[in-house]
């Protein structure tokens, strides 16, 4: 069960963009960026309060690639796969960080909430491939060995 | 606030007032290439610098008297390669400096703010030619900026900037001397053609949409820019983002609709940030909502951020999104002009169309069409990217060659490479290789060779890229962001993957280029929506031009580029191998036998070509036999 505090801060959320259901994605993607997870029982709080099924509410939010209902990292890493920074060898970069913290295709997220790995198709900084970027700070010119400095530098609670 | 004519004129005359109060501007790039490599922390220090400076203004006001000196931050400057990016700007003067760092701040600011040198270290070069103003480097001296005139000029977060380089002009012109007819006919005229892919002409949409018996229309920009290896519309919102908005308040004011949508793609957030910043700055001075400029226009703006599928860059898929819905295709007719938005008329562009309206109204058709060729008219915004030298973003007029493209702007490959082949239109389009270095880039003549314009990704591959790889990467995108809705583009790219994967792995069979061509033309003829409809032409496009490389994957289980790491073949070179045995101890298959201190040896039949060995071996005496 969630607190209070979560529901408080859904509705504050609903309010500011109507209770109609063109609402949904918007509200979705606040409560998103507010707990860096979609948890299941505010989308359901969030269909009733806007009018529509539980069903429609959760075949959006399974559609977009963006939802997540599972917690994220404090950190979450998005390295470029799009075809710039693919050519430029953007997996071996992918490698190193899963290698890093111990991570797979799979398993996407550090058990100390730490970090999160994903890839993502383009960050439109293809200049400077191969790309990654971190929460929202993109990290030019990558290479396997600088991917790895930057989780150090984040592990030590400084700015990468 | 701005509410008649003659108080835009009083806002442009002040504006440009101010601007010539500047004796000096640092403008500083902030395109998302520029702010990755650090040019905020170059910003925030020429505000340090400048703040104590006498006779030195920061913020965009009328001053009294005495030098003036702005720090900006501009749109993508162009070479986002050499980032980060600081042009001095005096009068009409500019200086172009590359690769800035915070150290150099000082530097550039005693010499060339405060003085008239330069600082030679951090101009552009190009074999052994040193250059200092921006418009004589090559890479942008053979471009033709329209739609990216104001980007990396201007600080894109002012509107009185905007409005002192001409911003609005085109707006009041709309407004006050002609009838929608008229505009849509003048956009006709000009023969713009729709920049996201698709070349359909936007002037024929607009007067659909305003043919329409229902009166309540919608404006839709499309600026969820998803093909990989692009990042055109997101430079044009982030560098011009009240060009973008005039363009569209033009289309709105013709087609009598009041809300218009821009749905940017999440991966921007520094598009959205500026958009919304712009739209904000817009309602507050009155320019945007009820009774613009006294009339009775009325127009609100909304922003749609994408949550990442790239189907809804397709049109129907895009309003359903909007209207909060899975972003998936529907069957056509009817067509978005008729039922598009909430099934209500509605005109959808891309970024890019709108933001070459403002041009075409305010200079005319037969302006614009003095620019590219004459079925596609104007000119068309690429992003360069790949191996070559001078990444970045680019405008040319349309039927421009590749070869100028890519050898006179792009100043050849990276390294001197050979060049191999170039992917126009990223997973919708195909590739060109050395025969069609001379074809005019324009929507027609590209389509002849198999590819399309498309959105305007450039992507310039040499020999170290296998094209069963990124035939198979290719793919794997389209595969993924199938919505699933029809068969042939859900069940067609799986399967088209599944083939390319086993080729890539060595294991295919010369049946399977058969089938994998059967294939794409099934997908390509019986998908739902353009995409699926387009999502095997990167494979049928390198099947064509590139079927001996596929062969050789097949037959001589060799990858020419040596990409592919099934078809790596590790030996271990007995001159350099000691013997250490650090090799067998990582080879998680025990291919690799050997007495200690004498040389290894890789059995290529237990081999499965991992590559732990090279990885592990501390004399280099492992490597990949040609």
């Amino acid at each position: 069960m969630l607190d209070q505090s979560y529901y408080r801060k859904v509705d504050e959320i609903i309010e500011s963009y109507g209770k109609k259901s063109s609402s949904l994605i918007p509200i979705m993607q606040d409560i998103q960026e507010e707990y860096r997870y979609l948890p299941g029982e505010l989308l359901t709080y969030v269909a009733g309060q806007i009018g529509i099924t539980e069903a429609k509410a959760y075949s959006v939010a399974t559609f977009y690639e963006n939802f997540s209902f599972e917690a994220k990292g404090k950190y979450v890493i998005k390295v470029c796969d799009g075809t710039a920074c693919h050519v430029r060898k953007s997996m071996p970069v992918l490698e190193a960080l899963y290698k890093k913290l111990g991570l797979s295709k799979k398993k996407k997220t550090t058990d100390d909430m730490m970090f999160t790995v994903e890839t993502v198709s383009c960050l439109g900084a293809c200049g400077l491939a191969p790309t990654m970027m971190v929460n929202e700070d993109v990290h030019p010119r990558m290479t396997p060995e600088k991917a790895e400095e930057v989780i150090e530098k984040l592990r030590g609670g400084g700015d990468a | 606030m701005i509410q008649t004519k003659e108080a835009l004129a009083q806002v442009r005359e002040d504006a440009k007032k101010t601007l010539g109060s500047y004796d000096c501007r640092i403008l500083v790039c902030s395109g998302t290439g520029c702010i990755a490599t650090g040019s905020e922390k170059i910003y925030e220090k020429f505000l340090e610098i400048t703040k104590d400076a006498p006779g030195v203004v920061l913020e965009f006001a009328p001053h009294e008297q005495g030098a003036h000196v702005g720090v900006k931050k501009t749109g993508c400057q162009g070479i986002c390669e050499l980032g980060p990016l600081v042009r001095i700007q005096k009068g009409d003067q500019a200086i172009q400096y590359t690769k800035v760092q915070p150290e150099d701040c000082e530097e550039i600011f005693k010499s060339s703010v405060q003085g008239d040198e330069v600082v030679e270290r951090l101009l552009y070069r190009q074999n052994d030619t040193v250059y200092k103003k921006p418009e004589e480097i090559p890479f942008i001296a053979k471009q033709t900026r329209l739609v990216l005139e104001n980007c990396g000029k201007f600080d894109a977060e002012s509107l009185d900037e905007y409005i002192a380089s001409g911003g609005f002009k085109a707006l009041e012109k709309a407004m006050f001397e002609l009838t929608p007819e008229q505009i849509i006919d003048e956009v006709d005229k000009s023969g713009l053609r729709g920049r996201g892919g698709g070349g359909f002409p936007a002037g024929r949409k607009w007067k659909q949409v305003a043919g329409q018996k229902e009166t309540v229309r919608y404006v839709v920009c499309n600026g969820d820019e998803g093909d990989p290896g692009a990042f055109m519309d997101g430079s044009v919102m982030e560098g011009d983002p009240y060009r973008l908005i005039e363009g569209m308040m033009i289309a709105a004011y013709a087609v009598k609709a009041r809300d218009g949508y821009i749905y940017v793609r999440a991966e921007y957030p520094m598009s959205v940030k500026r958009l919304r910043h712009a739209i904000a700055e817009l309602e507050e001075r009155g320019l945007l909502g009820d009774n613009i400029l006294g009339s009775d226009f009325c127009f609100h703006m909304h922003i749609n951020r994408g949550a990442g599928a790239f189907v809804c860059g397709e049109g129907s898929a895009l309003t359903a999104s909007i209207e909060g819905n899975r972003g998936m295709p529907r069957v056509k007719p009817p067509r978005t002009v008729e039922k598009g938005l909430w099934e209500k008329p509605t005109v959808l562009n891309n970024v890019e169309t709108y933001a070459n309206v403002p041009k075409i109204v305010l200079n005319g058709a037969d302006w614009y069409r003095g620019y590219g060729t004459e079925g596609s008219p104007g000119t068309k915004t690429f992003s360069l990217t790949g191996s070559i030298q001078n990444t970045g973003l680019i405008e040319v007029p349309m039927g421009t060659t590749l070869r100028e493209i890519i050898f006179d702007i792009g100043g050849g490959l990276k390294g001197g490479a050979k060049f191999k082949a170039v992917q126009i239109g990223g997973p919708s389009g195909g590739c060109l290789t050395e025969e069609h270095l001379d074809v005019p880039l324009d929507f027609d003549s590209v389509k002849k060779y198999g590819a399309i314009v498309g959105s305007g990704g450039l992507v310039v591959m040499d020999e170290h890229t296998c094209m069963v790889e990124v035939a198979r990467f290719f793919m794997s995108f389209t595969q993924r962001e199938s919505c699933g809705k029809c068969v042939p583009c859900r069940e067609g790219t799986k399967r088209m993957l599944e083939i390319l994967e086993k080729i890539v792995a060595g294991k295919g069979t010369l049946e399977d280029l058969d089938r994998l061509e059967e294939l794409g033309e099934m997908v390509k003829n019986m998908a739902l929506c353009g995409l699926g409809k387009s999502a095997p032409l990167p494979v049928l496009s390198t099947l064509r031009l590139f079927r001996k490389e596929y062969e050789e994957h097949i037959v001589d289980h060799k990858c020419r580029a040596k990409v592919c790491q099934a078809m790596k073949t590790y030996v271990i070179d007995p001159e350099l191998c000691k013997g250490c045995s650090k090799c067998a101890k990582n080879c998680p298959v025990g291919a690799i036998t050997g007495e200690l201190k004498k040389p290894f040896t890789i059995d290529p039949q237990k081999c499965i070509h991992c590559g732990a060995c090279k990885e592990n071996c501390a004399f280099g005496a492992v490597h990949i036999e040609d």
